[in-house]
């Protein structure tokens, strides 16, 4: 079985900060990580691969520093790495990203399952996944909390709702996206460590996807991001002041004159 | 392709350096320079006083009969016939888009014995419903159901396609507009149409730190998915008429590779979490998980759900089902009040969007107080029972 997870490199938000005169985003500075959610997409992968065998692997589209993040990938045990880069897939939405990656997909040659995080930190779209398995025209499902092969060549998923669960089967090829009930994400061993500082991992662009420029990044996305702006901060703060009765009192009136039910 | 300065324009004043995520920009000659490693996020653009810098132009290939495409649609949501409340909210935004356009707003009701479900919407605000209804579509299954509704689009036409951005809403609709080969926008929150006629979707961006608007202007129909709790559903109307309109879908629409063999249905925290009116939050400030007694008395008598920093989560005191923030649920509650939370940013995002917020913090310096509504500075131990006593004097007063 070739299963490959797809993943991204996000800006880590806990370092992100406000310039508070400015009230812009102040990005320099900030380390790049693996999309939390996608770690469980790799851990799903390597308990697949443990229980029935075959080959990860691991896959992203960013500029050539995202290399780092499929190493640190590769360094849980994962077997290859592909490197999704061009200057022509910068500014993608996500109809272009889903694009690019069905198309890597299918240059890898038989794959019998896709599996991606639940969504990236910094979009939060969710919708990649999704799109990946649209352009692929195979079966997916998305929010799976556990995976298991029946009778060889059918995956069987138990996955969340928003009401509870549902299990839900399908054939081979397909797509999944994960949700972190798949279980922790493994330590790195020392074998896969070295090999991952070492193993080379090949560059793709637009041409060698037989893709035009036209078809992606920008220029191939149907959205565009026509104004950026900083959410305007809360002017009408109060702070509460006084003993604790006071405060208490004070609150309770501001919150029932907000018509908050149940006061 | 990358962010173009204009030279006559820049000044030189740096500001785009600093906001540039990749670092991208140099100041090089007196003028803001843009080297290959620009991503087009566009952050440079809003950081610019001078309006000097913006992204290359693009122009997708436009949808073949643009211009037939016409009205407004939801998507309405439900469990075995049981309408959630996300798709009143819809047609409430919906309502208005269309009102603004000049069109007709139409509910598409896809499942099983829908009847009731149809006039529910009418009364809503839908001046027509799609009905699709066989017994292969129900329960809700993603392909199916993305099938026969990518059949309906093409069939009928809509400008505008809307979606709760639930986790059903997230995961079918995201295929449907692959189909159809238009573009989406993710949880928006806020919907406008614009001079030109185009729908403006604002959401959050970059793990909710700042805000996008993103338009579709080549394809259609332009689609979105909007936050539940964020938009107003109107009044029920009774009286309201509407059109009921069945459409059969083919019988390759109907049929899903994907099998769903079981449906459990469970009341989850994380359900009650994304409906409440009131949610009450605890943070490391509670010092061990015993003290959530304090959090859950308060959110009890609020009928509120109880909700968790990821911190707090990370110790092991609530479970995840619990978790606010960036890597857990987003909420938009009435009420939400943040107890012992320190205000990281990754927390913040997955609550700002409420409608009243509270801190009670005991450090006055604790960046939670930025994006209050109110702030008490007290020792939660000391306030919150002090408040319960509050609200057990003092309501229905």
């Amino acid at each position: 079985m070739h299963i490959v997870v797809c993943i991204k490199q996000v800006p880590d938000a806990k370092n992100v900060r406000i310039d508070p005169e400015t009230n812009t985003l102040v990005r320099q500075g900030v380390d790049s990580i693996v999309n939390p959610h996608d770690w469980y997409a790799v851990e799903a992968a390597l308990l697949l691969r443990d229980e029935y065998g075959g080959k990860t692997t691991v896959m992203t589209m960013g500029p050539p520093q995202a290399e780092e993040a499929l190493r640190e990938t590769l360094a849980l045990g994962v077997d290859e790495a592909v490197l999704l880069s061009d200057r022509a897939f910068a500014g993608a939405d996500t109809w272009a990203t889903s694009l690019t990656l069905a198309r890597a997909v299918e240059k890898l040659g038989p794959v019998d399952l896709v599996i991606c995080g639940k969504q990236a930190i910094d979009g939060d779209t969710a919708q990649v996944g999704p799109g990946l398995a649209a352009h692929l025209d195979q079966p997916y499902t998305t929010y799976g909390r556990r995976l298991e092969l029946v009778n060889g060549d059918q995956l069987r998923v138990e996955r969340l709702t928003d009401f509870g669960y549902e299990v839900v089967q399908m054939a081979l090829p397909a797509v999944v996206t994960v949700v972190r009930e798949i279980g922790d994400p493994r330590m790195p061993g020392l074998k896969h460590k070295m090999r991952a500082k070492k193993l080379e991992i090949p560059t793709w662009g637009a041409v060698d996807l037989d893709l035009n420029p036209e078809e992606v990044g920008l220029q191939g996305s149907f959205t565009q991001v026509v104004k950026v702006f900083s959410p305007p901060p809360r002017s009408d703060r109060e702070m509460i002041t006084g003993e604790v009765e006071e405060q208490a009192e004070k609150l309770f009136n501001l919150l029932r004159a907000g018509k908050v039910p149940g006061l | 392709m990358k962010a173009k300065v204009d030279k006559e324009k820049c000044i030189a004043c740096g500001e785009c350096v600093e906001v540039c995520p990749v670092e991208a920009i140099e100041i090089v000659d007196e003028m803001a320079e843009v080297d290959d490693s620009c991503n087009l996020c566009g952050l440079c653009v809003d950081s610019c006083d001078y309006e000097a810098i913006d992204m290359p132009e693009v122009d997708a290939p436009k949808t073949e009969d643009l211009e037939s495409y016409k009205g407004v649609w939801i998507v309405a949501e439900h469990l075995n016939g049981e309408v959630h409340s996300v798709s009143y909210e819809l047609l409430g935004a919906g309502r208005t888009l269309a009102d603004k356009l000049g069109v007709e707003l139409a509910a598409i009701l896809i499942g099983d014995q829908l009847q009731d479900a149809a006039q529910q919407l009418i009364g809503y605000g839908a001046d027509r419903v799609h009905l699709v209804e066989h017994t292969a579509l129900s329960p809700f299954n993603d392909e199916s159901h993305s099938q026969v509704l990518t059949e309906l689009i093409r069939q009928k036409k809509p400008e505008i396609l809307l979606a709760g951005a639930t986790a059903m809403g997230r995961s079918f609709i995201p295929r449907v507009a692959v189909a159809v080969e238009t573009g989406l926008t993710a949880d928006c929150t806020g919907l406008d149409i614009g001079e030109d006629g185009l729908l403006y979707q604002t959401r959050p961006a970059f793990g909710g730190n700042v805000m996008a608007t993103i338009l579709c202007p080549n394809r259609r129909p332009q689609m979105a998915t909007v936050r539940p709790m964020v938009m107003k559903k109107r009044a029920f109307d009774e009286q309201r008429q509407g059109v009921v309109e069945p459409f059969t879908p083919s019988q390759e629409a109907i049929t899903s590779r994907v099998k769903v063999l079981e449906t459990v249905i469970q009341e989850q925290e994380t359900a009650r979490l994304a409906e409440a009116d009131v949610v009450v939050t605890g943070g490391r400030g509670l010092q061990k998980a015993e003290n959530f007694d304090v959090i859950e008395e308060l959110a009890l008598l609020l009928d509120g759900a109880v909700g968790a920093t990821r911190s707090v989560v990370d110790e092991g005191w609530k479970a995840y089902s619990h978790q606010v923030g960036q890597t857990g649920k987003t909420v938009s509650p009435k009420l939400y009040m943040a107890c012992g939370v320190s205000g990281a940013i990754q927390h913040v995002v997955g609550m700002q969007g409420s409608e009243i917020i509270v801190a009670v913090n005991r450090d006055p310096e604790a960046p939670i107080f930025d994006i209050v509504n109110y702030g008490v500075v007290a020792d939660l131990f000391e306030f919150l029972p002090a408040f319960v006593k509050k609200i057990n004097e003092k309501r229905g007063e």
